[in-house]
């Protein structure tokens, strides 16, 4: 079984939370898990078989995935059994150190949640179509050009709203109290 | 989408994933701040954002409310926040498929990929493309012409992947940008080089020559890119393989030199490129393997599971070439990543010693229940591929199995373990008490009807026959009470052969029976009932026909035949010996492992190639009344390869005629043959009573021609003949773009090879899967004996396979295999002969200088057994 000569090294690309939710994914090859059921099947499979040791690559369904995790961030690149698999891991390296860069090394749920628009940007500088547009992460940095959201200001707000809220229930309770 | 407030959700905090309870409708109610002036870049990037990860998360767009969105989101091009921007190239991708009127946007793309903004250019032009069609295509052309050749990296980069992409869509247009692309592939951009390199490739891949040079050029100017490193290497085995060019191609020299590379992804592409080359030596293996070898004990979880598995692979066929491995191996067998461990058990297992196997196993059962079923599977076939090579080892792999069968585990898993136990029951006759009992172990508590079945088959198959018979009636007793129908009829049926084949067991085996015929199930129920009556008889004939070896028919066969009779009812009773017999089983079994192909397709039951033949002949009128067919030859090429005709002949037998029927190509694209037939001139007594022309055979579709011959009647022994055979038609030249022919033709001819019809091609295969019972059955009355010498014949393995294809029978009671060490066997071969008599052969054989055979040959019918035997001296 000889492989094909192609440009298209990656068939899936997808990050998932610490309960195996997707946060992001992207699928490029279109037979591969055509309907959305069929991909959070195979996510979930995937988690279920990864989350636990950091093994770093794993063959299942048929498919080479390498894997990296960072507190609770899963980050997956998937591939066919045949590919080369330190292409796929040259891809995931890049993603990984990019993520990492663009948050200052805070490579977490929330800090990434809260700068989605970037990772979308990084991601589509990295992988178009399934190609691999992209392998150094300084390079992909540098063509984002993403400021990280300053998040204390956000936390203020949501603190005053909590704040807001918090002296409500307290009327509401002292009302039903009396 | 989860929106949903859940349990979990409301303990961890809804606050920790902003978009959790993200509504569509609620989005895409904020998106009407994107009409809003001035522009709130912050605001609109966050509902963008939103968008895309509703998008992403599955969420359905209906197309109006997509277009209205997407409409008010080309608004926000009027903003220079760069941030924005980007995102809007990515909600034009995202919906390019969902929205309307997605080409609105072309012009402001158009306008960035040519802008002063290096950062816009690159992603404008990959969102253009996503949204261009082959009709617009011509009208950025050349825009596209320039951005491949654009000094800055990312804009050429981009162009090209978008080009590629557009390869599918538009070829021809893409074709015209050959020159930019190859213009761009002596880019110093490594990422350029690469892009260039592959849509290179992907324009040129079926011009073999312009693919050769383009390596050439490349090989010699030396790109910098790992990636396009391995391009290449992937481009020069593919054209390797096609040219079947040797290993002192210059190719291959690339190759080679590229295990040298600084790049290991280079090293590891060019060793696996080597170790899937075909027809690879030991010496041409050895310095990819040495680079495997050394990959092993990486740092690298990835590099050394690409070694182990391509090693892995390698020991497939050539396992010699990886014992230097061995060490290397051994440390990975307690590799953190199961994954990596198991493949170098398995590997070891194929490559190392018989001495170390007991302790591999030992090693491997300490954490199968950690790895996942594929690479279970993947164990139990190592383990397969094992006990053919070392039959000693059979009651530690049987040990280890029936371990594994006790697990928890899939369909597939459980189906590798069953077939590689029974495999090892037939291969070692001593495991096949202890074998039966782990089997006898696991249908007591077995899901799956087919693998339940299946041993039930098999105990009634072997159990009777072993020293203690009676400890299998309870195993299989308790399926009849707790089972499924399926089960139960199975059950039946194994029980009946307990029955017949053990005197002693008879009678308990008739009260259970007679329970079984109260039965709620209508297969339990006639089956018994079926089986008590025979068993009843006492009559050893009876047990052999129809419990032993049952119906050799072909099931299809059968049903249209039955179906015939009741349409013309006749005085006659339905003669069983008119219904075509079922094709041999194929027995031998593929052995070969494939250690990631995890092909999960349902085995289709595939329509006997015997039906379809019955059927096409049976079309035609001058075939009529000749009786059912009763075999089909495999194909027998008349013809070298690569001449101007192909012909190849099959040879179907019925009761007293014979059909060969010609398949013809025509290769000659200059050429309309027509009135196309092959005559045919018999050097025995053979008639040939009618040639069925083809009527036209154009260039390269085939076509086929019959000729009918009556088998000699007076003298029923004459089974073997030649024919001479000549192919006639009428040309008529044509032209060769055309297909136009002339009007004119003139005959020509054509001669063929001979065409041999032997004994095989009167004889059927049938399995007796009890040739004992079967040899009785038939009686001596026709027995004929004879002692022959086979004085060219060196060794037993030979003797037989020679026999087996020279009869064209099949061997039963796995006869076909000489055990090693041995000089003397006995081979049961069982057939039925043209006219349905059937035949059974059992040779015995002893080897000395030659090998001596002692035939004995037992038949329905004398005549069978004088053809059999003339033929064989």
């Amino acid at each position: 079984l000889c492989l094909e000569p192609s440009l298209y090294t990656v068939k899936a690309v997808f990050i998932l939370d610490n309960d195996g939710n997707r946060l992001l994914s992207k699928y490029y090859d279109p037979e591969l898990y055509p309907s959305m059921k069929e991909q959070k099947n195979f996510e979930l499979n995937v988690f279920n078989k990864t989350h636990k040791a950091d093994n770093e690559i794993a063959f299942l369904e048929g498919m080479t995935i390498v894997y990296k995790s960072s507190i609770d961030l899963f980050f997956y690149v998937v591939g066919s059994a045949q590919e080369n698999e330190l292409m796929l891991m040259a891809v995931l390296n890049c993603l990984f150190e990019s993520v990492s860069q663009m948050l200052r090394k805070n490579v977490e749920k929330r800090t990434l949640l809260d700068n989605m628009d970037g990772v979308f940007l990084v991601v589509d500088e990295i992988i178009d179509g399934g190609v691999i547009l992209e392998s150094d992460p300084q390079q992909v940095i540098e063509k984002v050009n993403y400021r990280v959201r300053d998040c204390v200001e956000e936390q203020i707000s949501l603190c005053n709203e909590l704040t807001v809220q918090l002296s409500d229930v307290t009327k509401v309770l002292q009302v039903s109290s009396f | 989408m989860i929106k949903k407030f859940d349990k979990k959700d409301e303990e961890s905090g809804s606050g920790s994933n902003p978009f959790q309870h993200l509504e569509k409708s609620a989005v895409l109610q904020e998106a009407r701040i994107f009409n809003e002036t001035p522009i709130n870049p912050r605001r609109c990037l966050h509902i963008l954002t939103k968008i895309i990860y509703l998008l992403n998360q599955g969420e359905h767009f209906g197309t109006t409310e997509a277009t209205e969105a997407f409409f008010a989101m080309t608004r926000l091009f009027q903003s220079n926040d760069q941030t924005l921007r980007r995102m809007c190239y990515l909600t034009i991708k995202e919906m390019a498929n969902i929205s309307e009127d997605v080409i609105i946007v072309t012009s402001s793309l158009t306008k960035d990929m040519t802008g002063k903004e290096d950062v816009y250019r690159g992603p404008a032009i990959r969102a253009l493309c996503r949204i261009t069609d082959t009709t617009m295509l011509q009208a950025i052309e050349r825009y596209m012409k320039q951005a491949i050749v654009d000094k800055v990296p990312s804009v050429s980069s981009s162009a090209l992947v978008s080009s590629l992409h557009m390869v599918k869509m538009s070829f021809d247009v893409v074709k015209r940008w050959v020159n930019e692309a190859q213009e761009a592939a002596s880019s110093d951009n490594i990422m350029v080089q690469y892009h260039a390199l592959g849509l290179l490739y992907h324009l040129r891949k079926n011009d073999r020559l312009a693919v050769t040079k383009m390596l050439n050029k490349f090989t010699k100017s030396g790109l910098k890119s790992p990636f396009a490193y391995c391009m290449m290497i992937r481009i020069a085995s593919k054209l390797l393989e096609e040219t079947e060019g040797g290993h002192d191609s210059p190719l291959f020299d690339f190759i080679e030199s590229c295990l040298r590379n600084k790049h290991e992804m280079v090293v590891y592409e060019a060793a696996s490129a080597i170790v899937h080359m075909p027809k690879c030596t030991a010496r041409e293996l050895a310095p990819a393997v040495s680079v495997l070898q050394l990959f092993c004990s990486s740092p690298k979880a990835a590099l050394r599971y690409a070694a182990v598995r391509t090693l892995n692979k390698v020991a497939m066929k050539h396992p010699s070439a990886v014992t230097a491995c061995n060490l290397d191996l051994e440390n990975l067998i307690t590799d953190s990543n199961r994954s990596i461990a198991t493949l170098a058990i398995t590997t070891l297992l194929k490559t190392g010693s018989e001495s170390s196997v007991d302790r591999l196993m030992k090693q491997i059962s300490s954490f199968v229940s950690e790895i996942s079923d594929e690479f279970k599977v993947v164990v139990v076939q190592a383990i397969s591929a094992l006990c053919q090579k070392y039959p000693r080892k059979h009651s530690v792999m049987m040990n280890f199995l029936s371990n594994m069968l006790r697990d928890d585990g899939g369909f597939e898993y459980k189906r590798a373990i069953v077939d590689c136990i029974i495999s090892i029951i037939e291969e070692n006759p001593e495991s096949k008490e202890t074998g039966l009992a782990h089997l006898c172990e696991f249908i007591e508590d077995c899901e799956h009807t087919v693998l339940a079945t299946k041993i039930l088959h098999m105990l009634g198959k072997e159990g009777p026959r072993t020293p203690t018979p009676s400890k299998y009636i309870r195993f299989i007793f308790n399926r009849v009470v707790l089972e499924s129908e399926a089960v139960r009829a199975a059950a039946v049926s194994a029980l009946a052969k307990f029955g017949a084949q053990n005197d002693d067991l008879l009678p308990s085996v008739l009260v259970l029976m007679q329970r079984c015929m109260m039965d709620s199930d209508d297969e339990v129920r006639d089956r018994a009932t079926f089986y008590m009556n025979v068993l009843q008889q006492k009559q050893k004939a009876l047990n052999a026909a129809y419990i032993f070896n049952g119906l050799s028919v072909s099931v299809p066969g059968l049903e249209k035949s039955l179906h015939q009779y009741t349409l013309e009812p006749s005085e006659k009773p339905f003669d069983m010996k008119t219904v075509p017999l079922a094709t041999a089983p194929i027995t031998e079994q593929k052995t070969e492992i494939a250690p990631m192909a995890t092909s999960k397709l349902p085995e289709k039951l595939a329509p006997a190639r015997q039906d379809i033949y019955q059927e096409q002949l049976a079309a035609i009128p001058e075939f009529k009344g000749l009786g059912p067919l009763f075999k089909s030859s495999e194909p027998v090429q008349l013809t070298e390869a690569e001449t101007e005709y192909v012909v190849r002949c099959i040879k179907h037998t019925f009761a007293n005629h014979m059909i060969f029927q010609f398949d013809c190509t025509n290769t000659l694209n200059d050429q309309l043959l027509q009135r196309v037939q092959v005559q045919m001139e018999p050097s025995e007594s053979y008639e040939v009573l009618h040639y069925v022309p083809a009527p036209s055979l154009h260039y390269s579709q085939p076509n086929s021609c019959y000729s009918l011959v009556r088998l000699p009647e007076d003298d029923p022994t004459a089974v073997s003949c030649t024919f001479s055979c000549t192919m006639k038609y009428l040309v008529r030249d044509c032209d060769p773009n055309t297909g136009e022919p002339d009007d004119d033709g003139y005959d020509d001819e054509y001669v063929l090879e001979d065409l041999e019809v032997t004994v095989a091609d009167h004889i059927q295969k049938v399995l007796k899967p009890n040739f004992g019972a079967a040899w009785e059955e038939i009686g001596d009355e026709f027995e004929k004996e004879e002692t022959f010498a086979l004085a060219t014949v060196r060794t037993l393995d030979e003797a037989v396979n020679n026999i087996i294809s020279f009869l064209g029978m099949q061997p039963c009671e796995r006869s076909d295999k000489v055990p090693e060490n041995k000089n003397s066997h006995v081979l049961f071969l069982a057939g039925v002969f043209r006219g349905g008599h059937d035949v059974l052969v059992r040779a015995r054989l002893a080897l000395a200088d030659g090998v001596t055979m002692q035939v004995t040959v037992r038949s329905t019918d004398e005549n069978v057994v004088d053809v059999i035997l003339a033929s064989v001296g």
